[in-house]
């Protein structure tokens, strides 16, 4: 199993995405971290930590649960439901522009559904893509405005992000696929 | 300002409800009434939105059926299907075959033939649900059924309750009223005595049943000792309805004995809640200022409805595969 991101590198590529966010809007006056849960939430805080501390500014920072929206629910055959939680976004999206964090982009449909998701709140003025891993095989037309790192996978395989806040640890691995 | 928020997630014990079918409360798990409980909480926050409503049941057909009168249950039902974005069908039993003189089972059958997902039943019969769930493919909820269970309404309880008391374990609970006609006692004993509180039933010897304290709940006629150290007074209707006999003097007595008073509810704890699961009859068994007072959270329960609704409907829309293909 190989570790394609250590903790060091993980918090180097946060540092240096919250730098580009604050580059391309020239400030961040009217922007919000929306983290999708459940690994995008820590994401997105840590991200509004170093806009911190680039800035000085404070970025309002929210977690959304997209169960409700996904495009798989009631399909499964065999399975339970998959486990709801809270949505909370305790600011106005209207009228802010909206960085949406996850920490693995793949086939698309979760960003589907979180865009979905996030229209039901507001008009947002416009939403940025932020994810940590960007392993390919996109089955919708979505792309990420930031890239922790671009991973070429084959499907067998599978991305496991482990964060801190919720394994205890901070890593990116690769699993599975030829062996 | 939200970057405080706090991010702790309860960890579900279960992830799903292995039912095709929601009869009574005394088929669920601890486990099982938490992961209700759990997923309204997230559901409590879609009917904060400017846009009350995500497309979880699109394209489910949910049949409200209902024999008995009602009027919160059934908008309840209806509100939280249409929040999760089912299609919903409302069977009013005065312009139904029913007056022409068919029967549940048929009448079940007939809508069973136009492929709903889920039928909400509430009918004036004992174990109604049950008949229905062993002859209908559709997840069968019960919304109340004769002097059984009505289980969303326990479930709606316990979530107001945990909402201000945090847990349920170890809390005094004073249920008081008329005990014998009650379907939301017996939910609510089964479902309270699962999750560890402490539980007593308090009424007139007459409608005290017999073989109440088999369910591990202490029973008394004395509203002083159940209301005592109470954390929560919840209190039932008189069923006038259901009556057959007479099983008091009067009303007036009723109340002068057992109806919840400013000056009764003193005994209980500083931070009492008042509950009525509706429709309330203001002079017997509660008083007016106590249905409107501070402790109350009679419309907390009300609103909490919605979104314990809309976990149950969720929850089971997934679970009837799942035991099939078990």
């Amino acid at each position: 199993m190989p570790v394609v991101m250590d903790a060091d590198r993980i918090g180097r590529t946060l540092a240096r995405i919250a730098h580009e966010i604050v580059e391309r809007n020239k400030g961040v006056d009217d922007l919000a971290l929306v983290g999708v849960r459940r690994r995008g939430v820590p994401i997105a805080k840590r991200l509004a930590r170093a806009i911190k501390e680039i800035t000085g500014h404070d970025v309002p920072t929210g977690a959304l649960d997209i169960t409700l929206y996904r495009d798989d629910l009631m399909r499964h055959a065999v399975g339970p439901q998959p486990t709801v939680r809270r949505t909370e976004i305790q600011f106005s999206i209207d009228n802010r522009k909206i960085l949406l964090v996850d920490d693995v982009l793949y086939t698309g449909r979760t960003t589907r559904a979180a865009l979905d998701a996030l229209i039901d709140y507001g008009r947002p003025k416009g939403i940025q893509l932020i994810v940590l891993v960007d392993r390919g095989h996109r089955e919708l037309p979505i792309k990420a405005d930031y890239v922790g790192k671009n991973l070429p996978t084959s499907p067998e395989e599978s991305v496991q992000v482990r964060l801190l806040e919720i394994d205890g640890q901070d890593e990116v691995v690769l699993e599975g696929g030829g062996a | 300002m939200t970057t405080a928020s706090t991010d702790v997630e309860r960890k579900p014990a279960v992830t799903a409800l292995r039912h095709k079918d929601l009869l009574g409360i005394v088929d669920l798990t601890a486990e099982e009434i938490a992961l209700i409980l759990d997923t309204a909480e997230a559901m409590k926050e879609v009917g904060t939105r400017p846009i009350k409503k995500v497309p979880a049941l699109r394209g489910k057909t949910v049949v409200n059926l209902f024999y008995e009168p009602s009027t919160r249950t059934r908008t309840s039902f209806e509100i939280a299907e249409k929040r999760l974005s089912a299609d919903t069908l409302n069977i009013a039993i005065g312009t139904s075959s029913v007056v022409k003189g068919e029967t549940l089972a048929d009448t079940a059958l007939n809508l069973e033939a136009m492929a709903p997902d889920m039928i909400v039943l509430r009918h004036s019969s004992s174990g109604a649900c049950h008949l229905l769930s062993r002859i209908c493919r559709s997840a069968i909820i019960n919304a109340g059924d004769g002097m059984h269970e009505h289980p969303t309404q326990a479930l709606l309880d316990a979530f107001t309750i945990r909402e201000r008391k945090k847990q349920l374990k170890g809390l005094k609970v004073a249920i008081i009223g008329d005990l014998l006609h009650s379907r939301v006692l017996r939910s609510n004993i089964q479902l309270l005595t699962k999750m560890g509180a402490q539980v007593w039933v308090c009424g007139p010897p007459t409608l005290i049943p017999t073989d109440i304290r088999r369910f591990g709940v202490t029973a008394t006629s004395s509203v002083d000792e159940a209301v005592t150290d109470a954390d929560v007074v919840m209190l039932l209707r008189i069923q006038l309805e259901r009556m057959e006999g007479a099983y008091f003097p009067s009303l007036r007595e009723y109340f002068r004995v057992f109806g919840m008073t400013e000056a009764r509810l003193r005994q209980a704890k500083s931070d009492v809640m008042i509950m009525h699961p509706g429709p309330m009859n203001r002079g017997v068994e509660i008083a007016s200022e106590v249905a409107d007072g501070p402790y109350s959270v009679i419309l907390d329960q009300v609103a909490n409805g919605v979104a314990v609704r809309m976990a149950v409907l969720y929850l089971l829309a997934g679970g009837a595969e799942h035991e099939e293909a078990a």
